[in-house]
């Protein structure tokens, strides 16, 4: 079944302030998922050199062998990335809700402060209701 | 009889065959497990950013740390190394392609760790065989070749006619 394994939040810094694991096999500790975090930051900012052409604006798709990365850059270098089994459809609409829920519940909460890990629970609530939304709908097909 | 003429590894200039409307595919690079580039040719590459030397090893570099990332990331796998642990090729899970927006990159790594990376238009689909058929074309004109030495850049004119005849027939 397609599904999400995990979805992280890096700030424009390049640090984890979300990490949210939905059924991979092994859960990453702390330590791991902030590497992992600054990791995918370098090289989304690394892929931009390489570019042989102007505009470009970091990797958005990863496709390994056993799973697939969607990552979303918004225009203030937030990153929103998510894994997810090879073949999932409709991540990128996903990630933009994601990011409207961010926008909504974190950045308007006035006791969140920037580039922090997110503690916001309304954040979290409806997180797991757009996720079980979106696989309702896959599963439902 | 083959002929050996040079390909040097900065690159020779488009072919002027006119095709470039139809040509989906940038750039490619060949590296063997030391990161010792062994081909590199482009076809289309308005902008370069860093000179040649550097554009290489920050290649590799990517290369080597996204496989780092792929397999600490594989959700199937119970026990992965620690990030930055050098993987042998087939340990773990590795990545086979990423897109962006302007370009995608298609990854192969053959078990003697040899490194086959095409860059195209971010509109191509999964080219996998392709990379494969590359592949053969390497072990037959070049690690067949008695002449060539391993390690060293690839200068066989036989090899750079069949990938770029290759290359120009991937359609979109």
């Amino acid at each position: 079944m397609a599904a999400i394994c995990s979805l992280y939040i890096i700030n424009k810094s390049g640090g984890l302030i979300f990490y949210k694991d939905y059924g991979s096999m092994v859960r990453m500790d702390t330590n791991d998922s902030l590497r992992v975090a600054s990791l995918w930051h370098s090289m989304h900012a690394i892929s931009q050199q390489l570019s042989p052409t102007t505009g470009c604006t970091g990797i958005e798709l990863l496709e390994a062998d056993t799973f697939d990365l969607h990552c979303f850059q918004s225009l203030t270098g937030t990153k929103f990335f998510v894994v997810c089994e090879p073949g999932t459809q409709n991540m990128e609409a996903l990630l933009k809700v994601v990011y409207e829920l961010y926008t909504d519940y974190v950045l308007k909460n006035p006791f969140y402060e920037m580039e922090m890990p997110i503690r916001c629970e309304l954040f979290d609530i409806n997180l797991t209701q757009a996720i079980q939304k979106d696989r309702v709908a896959l599963l439902g097909r | 009889m083959q002929f050996f003429g040079g390909s040097e590894l900065s690159p020779s200039p488009p072919t002027p065959t006119g095709t470039g409307t139809e040509n989906n595919s940038h750039m490619i690079y060949i590296f063997n497990r030391n990161g010792v580039c062994l081909l590199y040719r482009e076809w289309i590459r308005p902008l370069h950013t860093l000179n040649f030397q550097q554009d290489h090893k920050l290649m590799f570099g990517l290369l080597f740390s996204l496989k780092s990332l792929a397999a600490k990331m594989d959700p199937t796998c119970a026990d992965k190394g620690n990030l930055g642990v050098p993987q042998l090729p087939g340990q773990g899970c590795s990545f086979h392609s990423f897109r962006t927006n302007t370009y995608k990159l298609n990854f192969m790594e053959t078990p003697s760790g040899i490194k086959f990376i095409l860059v195209t238009n971010p509109g191509t689909g999964d080219l996998r065989e392709t990379l494969k058929y590359i592949y053969n074309l390497y072990v037959e004109y070049v690690a067949n070749n008695p002449l060539y030495t391993p390690g060293t850049p690839i200068r066989c004119e036989l090899f750079n006619t069949a990938v770029n005849q290759h290359v120009k027939s991937i359609s979109s």
